[in-house]
Order: C-alpha cells, then sequence, then structure tokens
C-alpha cells in the first residue's frame, strides 16, 4: 500500500497563491471557503527581518482527531493511508473541525465537513494534487514514501523536516523542509 | 477568536483550533453525485489573464469550463498556471460582463446606456468617423490600445488613415528598459525577458518583485534557482517576497537605485573584478566608463541611498567573483522617475562588464530562426500626415507614447485629435494624472471603448462594444522567443457568452462599414490563421491539438566562447558608451540624478503587483476578488505608532495637490522604509457596474497627478507623489 506524503519546501515558495485558487478549481470549493492556505510569518524590526511563506493544508494524520471525534464514521482513513470525508455519512455536526488542531476543515454549506483529499481523484488517475501540479516553486512535493526512489522520500532522506505542532501527536504527513540558508525564519 | 475564512488565507499568526463555525442548513446530501456527467473535453488556448502568455489547457464538461491548467509543452507555463491563470474561469462568467454593444444616451460619463445591436452600434460609430475624417482628416481618430486587440484595431485605423496609437506598455511600463537595451545591445530583452534565471548563480533584483509579480516561467525559474543556492540580491524599499528570501535586502532609499548601480560599476571596475576578455572582445567604451563612475565611489552612494558602503562593497564583490553568471534583472515596469533610460543603461553595462550578456546564468540569446510577417492584408495604407505616437523623444518606441496622444487631444498641435478608441485598456488606472485624461476625453467627439468589462474608462465611452473572452475567441498567432522560437495559438474553448464578438470581427465590421472591406480579406479569422501556419510551414491542425509548436533547432542561448559574435548596435558592439545618446545630446554614459525627497510628515508614494490580480483588470474578477478584495495601505510599525494608527484602521491619502485617495486600510508592518507608503496598483474602481470592485481599496493611479518626463524615450516616472495620512475616512 502507498504511503503518500507532501513535502513542502519553504524555501521555494514566492507566495503566488496558485495553490489556492487551482484547489478550489479542482474541487469545486465553494465560496469563501478555502483548503489550503499560505501562510506569511514575518519576524524583527525593520530592517533585520525574516520571513517565511508556508502552504497549510489538512496533515492527513496518522493519529487523526478528526476520525476519533467523527461520530459516524464519516472521516475514516481510506486504503491508500489518506484520511478521507464520506459526505452521504457525514451528518455535519462538525466535531471533526473543532477537533482538527490544524484548522484544515470547514463546513460545507451542503451540510458536510469538507477539506483537503489530497486530490484522491486525481491520484486515481496517476495524476498528482492539483496544487502541487500547478505550484510555481515546486515548493510542494507530493509522493509514497515507501517508494525509496521518490523525490519526497529522497528529500526527507538528506534534509531536516518538521511538522506542525509536533505536540500534538498527530503524526501529520505534510514535511516542511529548509534546505539552506536563503532568508527566511 | 472570531476569523473570517478569508482571514485565513494569509495570516501573520496562526493558532489552531479555532473555528468561527456558522450555522448552516443542513440539506439532504442523498442526492449529490447521481447526475450522470459526460466525459470532459480537453482544449488547449492561449491565456490573456496577463500578458505572459501562457499556454492553457481548458477542460469543459458540459459545455462550461471547470478548470484551466498549464499546458506542459508550453515554455511560458510549463504544465503551471498562476493564480489568475486558474482564475480566468471567474473573467468567462463574471455576471458583471459587458453583454452587448451600449449607447451612451446622456452626456459622457454619465453611463446612461441603452442596449443595442451591433448593427445599430457599428452604424453610429462608422458614421461619426466618417464625420470625423471630413472634417479634420482621418488622423484625428487615434488609439489608445493593449493586448492582442491592437493588432486589428491598429490596421483599421491606418487602413481609414490615421497612423495614431499608443500603447500604456511602452512610456508607462517597459519603454526605458527597452531603449536602453536597444542603446547598449541593439536590442530589447524580450517579452518574457530572456532571462537565464535556473543557471543563475547570483540574482539581482532592482525593485522587481518576483512572486508578488506572477509572471510564470520567471518565477518558475527564480524559484529553482533559489533552491539551488543562488545568492540573491534585493534592492528594494519594501521587504518583499523575494527580499524574504534574499541573502542581502537592501532597503535602499527609494529614487537612488541608480547611485547603487554606478557604485558597484566602480567597485567592479576598481578591484579588477569585470570580465576583461569579454569586455575587449565585444563591449565599446569601457574606459570611458570607467573615467565617469570614478566619482560614485560607495562612500558616496552610503550617503545617498542609506545602504552602508561597506554592503556595496560586499555585493559587488560577489557579482565580480560569480561572473559571468549573474542574472541582474532588468526590470520591467521601468516608470519611475525623469532619468529611467539612464538608470537601466546602468543596468545594462553592469551587465555587460560582467560579461553576462549571452552567457548561462544572464541573458540568453534571440532564438536563430525569424518568422516572416505575414499580414492581416496586402492592400496597402493611405498616406496620412506624420504621426504623434513618439512625439519629441528620439529613443520611443514603436508603440507609442500615450501622454503625446493626450497631450495633443488637448492642445490641438500639430493637429486637433477628435476620436478615441480605447481597445483593451482601462486608461483611467493606466495613464498618470486623470485630470488631464478626463480634460482631452472632453475634447472629444468620440470616444469608443472596446473591452470585456464596464471598467470606469470604459462606460466613459458614447459606444461600447462587448468584446468575448479569450476563452470564446481566436487571436492572431502568438511568436514566443523562448530559448528556442516557438508558435502558439488562442482558439476557442467555449462558443461566445451572451452577444458578444471577438476583437477581429469588431474592427472587420467596422472596416466594412467604412468601404475598407479590403482590408480584411478573409471571411473567418481562423482562415488567416491558417494561412499564416502554412506560411510558417507548420501544421496548422497540429497547432490547433498541441496548442504550441517550437523550432527546437532555433535555440541558441549563449555567445560560444571565441565566437565573432556581433551586436545589433551601430559599432556591431555592446555600446557601453552611447555615440547615438551623445548625437542627441544626452550623457553618453550614465550620470547620476538627485531626485526630490519628501518633506517631513510626507511620504512618497510606491506602487507594486499582487501576484492575484493583473492591475485593475481582474479586481473584479468572482475567483481572484476572494483573494484580495481591496488593497492596503503598507505604513511602516514606528510611522503608525508615532501617529496612532493601528493595523486594520481605515485611512485617506492625500496627495501634494490635495487629491484624495479612497478609504483605505492601513497595513502597519515593519516590512516598509518609514518614508514611503505602498499600494498594490489596479483598486478603488470608481465603476458601480463593477459590484465587487467598486470602491474596494484606494487607486494609486488617482493619487499620481504628477509625473516627470524622461527626455530620452518619453517614459514616464510616476514615483514622484507624496502623500499624507489622514484618518478622516
Amino acid at each position: 500500500m502507498p504511503k503518500y506524503v507532501m513535502v513542502i519546501d519553504v524555501e521555494k515558495c514566492i507566495g503566488c497563491m496558485a495553490c489556492v485558487i487551482a484547489c478550489k478549481k479542482e474541487n469545486n470549493v465553494p465560496e469563501e471557503h478555502f483548503r489550503t492556505r499560505v501562510v506569511e510569518e514575518v519576524r524583527g524590526e525593520f530592517p533585520h527581518l525574516r520571513m517565511e511563506l508556508r502552504s497549510e493544508l489538512c496533515n492527513h494524520c496518522e493519529n487523526a482527531p478528526c476520525i476519533d471525534a467523527c461520530p459516524t464514521r464519516a472521516s475514516h482513513r481510506a486504503k491508500d493511508g489518506t484520511v478521507q470525508i464520506d459526505r452521504v455519512k457525514c451528518i455535519g455536526c462538525k466535531a471533526c473541525i473543532l477537533a482538527c488542531p490544524y484548522d484544515a476543515r470547514y463546513s460545507h454549506p451542503k451540510g458536510f465537513a469538507d477539506k483537503c483529499s489530497f486530490c484522491d481523484h486525481r491520484l486515481k488517475e496517476g495524476k498528482k494534487p492539483a496544487c502541487v501540479e500547478t505550484c510555481l516553486g515546486k515548493s510542494r512535493i507530493f509522493g509514497d514514501i515507501e517508494e525509496p526512489k521518490s523525490e519526497v522520500a529522497e528529500l526527507l532522506k538528506k534534509y531536516d523536516s518538521s511538522v506542525r505542532l509536533e505536540f500534538a501527536g498527530t503524526r501529520p504527513r505534510v514535511f516542511y523542509i529548509k534546505k539552506q540558508f536563503a532568508g527566511g525564519l | 477568536m472570531s476569523l473570517t475564512r478569508r482571514d485565513f488565507l494569509k495570516i501573520a499568526a496562526v493558532t489552531g483550533g479555532a473555528v468561527a463555525a456558522t450555522t448552516p442548513v443542513v440539506k439532504s446530501v442523498l442526492a449529490l453525485g447521481k447526475k450522470p456527467v459526460s466525459l470532459p473535453q480537453y482544449v488547449p488556448t492561449t491565456c490573456e489573464m496577463c500578458f505572459w502568455r501562457c499556454g492553457v489547457i481548458a477542460k469543459i464538461v458540459d459545455g462550461r469550463v471547470v478548470k484551466l491548467d498549464g499546458n506542459p509543452i508550453h515554455p511560458n507555463s510549463r504544465g503551471k498556471l498562476c493564480a489568475r491563470g486558474h482564475g480566468g474561469i471567474g473573467l468567462l462568467y463574471d455576471p458583471d460582463r459587458l453583454k452587448t454593444p451600449l449607447i451612451n444616451t446622456g452626456a459622457r460619463g454619465e453611463a446612461k446606456f441603452k442596449k443595442a445591436s451591433w448593427d445599430e452600434a457599428l452604424g453610429i460609430v462608422a458614421e461619426k468617423m466618417k464625420k470625423i475624417k471630413e472634417n479634420y482628416g482621418a488622423e484625428s481618430i487615434a488609439l489608445l490600445t493593449h493586448g492582442t486587440i491592437s493588432t486589428y484595431f491598429i490596421h483599421l485605423l491606418q487602413a481609414y488613415g490615421s497612423p495614431n496609437f499608443a500603447f500604456p506598455s511602452f512610456a508607462l511600463c517597459r519603454g526605458a528598459r527597452d531603449a536602453a537595451f536597444e542603446i547598449t545591445f541593439g536590442e530589447a530583452v524580450g517579452n518574457p525577458e530572456r532571462l537565464d534565471l535556473q543557471n543563475s548563480k547570483v540574482i539581482v533584483l532592482i525593485g522587481s518583485h518576483l512572486g508578488e509579480n506572477a509572471h510564470n516561467s520567471q518565477c518558475q525559474e527564480f524559484a529553482e534557482a533559489v533552491g539551488k543556492g543562488a545568492t540573491l540580491i534585493v534592492l528594494d524599499p519594501r521587504f518583499s517576497t523575494a527580499a524574504g528570501k534574499a541573502k542581502y535586502w537592501l532597503p535602499i532609499k527609494p529614487a537612488t537605485d541608480l547611485a547603487i548601480l554606478l557604485a558597484w560599476t566602480n567597485v567592479i571596475i576598481n578591484e579588477g573584478l569585470y570580465d576583461k576578455d569579454y569586455v575587449l572582445k565585444y563591449t565599446y567604451g569601457f574606459a570611458e566608463v570607467a573615467q565617469a563612475v570614478k566619482e560614485y565611489t560607495p562612500d558616496w552612494a552610503e550617503k545617498e541611498t542609506d545602504i552602508p558602503a561597506s554592503l556595496i562593497v560586499e555585493t559587488a564583490k560577489i557579482l565580480g567573483k560569480n561572473k559571468p553568471h549573474i542574472l541582474i534583472h532588468p526590470g520591467r515596469h521601468t516608470a519611475w522617475y525623469s532619468d529611467n533610460v539612464q538608470r537601466q543603461r546602468a543596468v545594462a553595462i553592469l551587465i555587460a562588464i560582467l560579461g553576462a550578456y549571452g552567457r548561462p546564468g544572464g541573458i540568453y540569446l534571440n532564438p536563430k530562426k525569424k518568422l516572416e510577417p505575414v499580414f492581416l492584408s496586402e492592400k496597402d495604407y493611405p498616406d496620412h500626415k506624420p504621426a504623434l505616437n513618439k512625439g519629441k523623444y528620439p529613443f520611443a518606441g514603436e508603440e507609442g507614447v500615450t501622454h503625446e496622444i493626450v497631450r495633443a487631444t488637448i492642445t490641438e498641435q500639430p493637429y486637433p485629435v477628435k476620436a478615441w478608441f480605447t481597445t483593451g485598456i482601462n486608461i483611467m488606472k493606466a495613464m498618470p494624472n486623470q485630470i488631464d485624461t478626463m480634460k482631452a476625453i472632453q475634447k472629444l467627439d468620440l470616444l469608443v471603448a472596446v473591452d470585456m468589462m464596464p471598467y470606469e474608462s470604459v462606460i466613459l465611452a458614447d459606444i461600447v462594444f462587448p468584446e468575448c473572452t479569450y476563452l470564446e475567441r481566436h487571436d492572431d498567432l502568438f511568436v514566443l522567443k523562448e530559448r528556442a522560437l516557438g508558435v502558439s495559438i488562442r482558439q476557442p474553448v467555449v462558443e461566445p457568452m451572451y452577444d458578444t464578438k471577438p476583437g477581429w470581427w469588431i474592427a472587420k465590421e467596422l472596416g466594412k462599414r467604412l468601404g475598407l472591406s479590403e482590408h480584411f480579406p478573409w471571411n473567418n479569422f481562423e482562415d488567416f490563421l491558417k494561412k499564416k501556419a502554412q506560411a510558417w510551414e507548420i501544421d496548422y491542425s497540429e497547432l490547433s491539438k498541441k496548442g504550441y509548436i517550437d523550432f527546437p533547432e532555433s535555440a541558441k542561448p549563449y555567445i560560444l566562447s571565441g565566437e565573432d559574435y556581433k551586436f545589433k548596435t551601430h559599432s556591431g558592439k555592446i555600446e557601453l558608451y552611447s555615440k547615438e545618446l551623445k548625437e542627441h545630446g544626452f550623457d553618453p554614459v550614465p550620470k547620476y540624478t538627485k531626485h526630490e525627497q519628501p518633506p517631513e510628515g510626507w511620504f512618497r508614494l510606491i506602487y507594486g503587483r499582487s501576484p492575484v490580480h493583473t492591475f485593475s483588470r481582474t479586481t473584479n474578477n468572482p475567483s481572484l476578488w476572494e483573494l484580495m478584495e481591496e488593497n492596503v495601505a503598507w505604513i511602516n510599525a514606528k510611522i503608525a505608532k508615532s501617529i496612532g494608527l493601528k493595523h486594520g484602521d481605515y485611512i485617506v491619502l492625500v496627495n501634494q495637490d490635495g487629491v484624495k485617495s479612497n478609504k483605505v486600510k492601513a497595513k502597519v508592518t515593519e516590512r516598509i522604509r518609514p518614508d514611503c507608503i505602498y499600494l498594490v496598483h489596479g483598486f478603488g474602481s470608481t465603476s458601480k457596474l463593477l459590484h465587487k470592485a467598486y470602491l474596494r481599496g484606494a487607486d494609486d493611479q488617482q493619487l499620481i497627478t504628477r509625473y516627470a518626463i524622461d527626455p530620452i524615450g518619453g517614459t514616464v516616472g510616476m514615483r514622484v507623489n507624496f502623500v499624507k495620512i489622514t484618518k478622516e475616512v
């Protein structure tokens, strides 16, 4: 079974927001809602500044609080290891939205919880997620970590990586790498 | 914690878990996904969400465009699209689109529009044009234009007897850079610029904010270079996204860029860090440059620019050590001050002495192959009076100078201008000094606008022709000079919505009513494209299927070692010293010009781009509006504190001539110098017909009432306005 992960090379994010809108169009995300975002963090005082741009999305956690919180098993782990939502089973109780420490989910106007699916419909067609496909900086890299020759496996072997809110114990599958000094935090 | 979802898009610090849960009505989801959908179709075309001309593949389901993706074989997109490219769907389905021809039945500017048929609207315009030609000559009809549509309307007006047209892209944008490169290297740097970013070891950005201007392939190569560890040096009064990636951010005092360029040249020459073989073999006038920059020492530059001399020396040495793999970005919007061409000349000279032109990591060469022009018709244009386009500026480009059209219209010198066509351009947002533009407009007997959206300039028109969007039409073939030469096609991916028509059709139909049918000797534009493809020995059906075809053997990016390369200048060499400039009475080697700095309590107004908008053209686009509804005024945190201004407060900016902006939110930030205020360009629309963009944010152009004209190329300096902050909204 594959183990899909996303690696985000923060140095290569140029904040162009193409991922945000590509995701919206690909997944028909309703107005005013987003499945991914680009966060800009600045530290220091003029003129001694550091900045990081960071894409954030569902972490498809190995220890996923949203799955635990779901009363109907709508939030579940799919066969490929990703965390998915069965819209038919979802009763719109929002327990998962509150359980997620990453604010990765939103309540769809049609009454179900929604979030990043790693574009599982595209994966089935052999394509990459829409955000990865369009990322101008190639900052978002996607693949199967079980495949030793995959770009994600090689990057994670080569560079130190971090995850968001490691202390939460959710074991995210979205990893952030910073290869060398080129600004950044 | 109460945040809207939109706030989450780009916020400075994030805490987990907090959710502003609204209470949507839970509807039955059982019906979801039951409707059978037909298989998607994929059609390639060329994007027009900006001027980069990316290859797009449109995904169409049941006659509706559902997704746009980058064409993988197209060099400008390489399988990727920027936010605006994806947002093309928002333009196509924007409910505020122009839907039918419109006739203004009130006074000009009142926008009391009556819907009309094409026949009626075209007929009125043709009759008025005939009258103007009778009374004043055809030359008194002028065109202000941008984009692909220009081809058809320049042709139409020339066929009718007027040579008068101007693009904003010269005087108001790239002109200074292009003129400087033509003077120095004998050719412009291209559009997209021929930058070999992917191989650069050092990248210098002078006010260019790559990332915030999302020029697709250029951003891709920029990120690649940064990822590979290229040293980035960014000169910018603002801590741009690019500055956030830089090893050296030099927060330069605005209007002093030329000082650093000259000081770098000084150090590189003094320390013997220039490319001696290259300079000897390919350049002319090195000794004169060496002599001229003697006075521009790093210590002198420190006083001008606020950048420590030690840093100027350190960065100059980095340039020298890594030559020739140096990318000094030639800039794009270079309409800053009165010495634009000389500043860009200094960039060109620096590139040349580092041996970076025609070298890996620098500026690559034009492809070897040329495609001969195929004209819309073979019929000659009638004779006419001299064109207004270039004014008195000896180095103005073929694209013309917009302010010359405005000037001639107001003064009626050398002859009256009585009609304007504006096609694909929102003149109120593109041109400085809106008061003068309005003055000129009031003198016209006829103002016609052709566009897709009811921008503020469009609704000033007497007659409005609604063009269909780029997703609904054919356009002329695009010749792209990437490393290899290639041809890109724009073709409809869906039928035109409403009663809208392609630009070529509008020009042809108007031509028919003016007795110019022979100038449009094709029934359908595709017939013309097929003829053109045949002349260029391209298989049209293959082009239509793939979207892009190139000639790989045409690539010759670098000057080979020892090659006897001839530049297209008079001397055949790179002209560090320009006899041509000297002959016209200008400095043959750039000299520093000191520009006025804002008085106490005033701030220089600077402006730039957002990656999710293309000037004013997209501010109403529902898909992009959602990502950025209005612009904000960037204000230094210390300044804000001193006047009691908080982040998110609404303010009004007032310029030195008393012009007040629309209200705009303050972005209180460490990311900008205390002596300037920054706005993203294009906001604060005054068109009530743009329901999303109307009066959202502040219009920088409105505050640009003053401008300095560069006497060499007629380019405009728009960074010469000072503003004050008022809290009275």
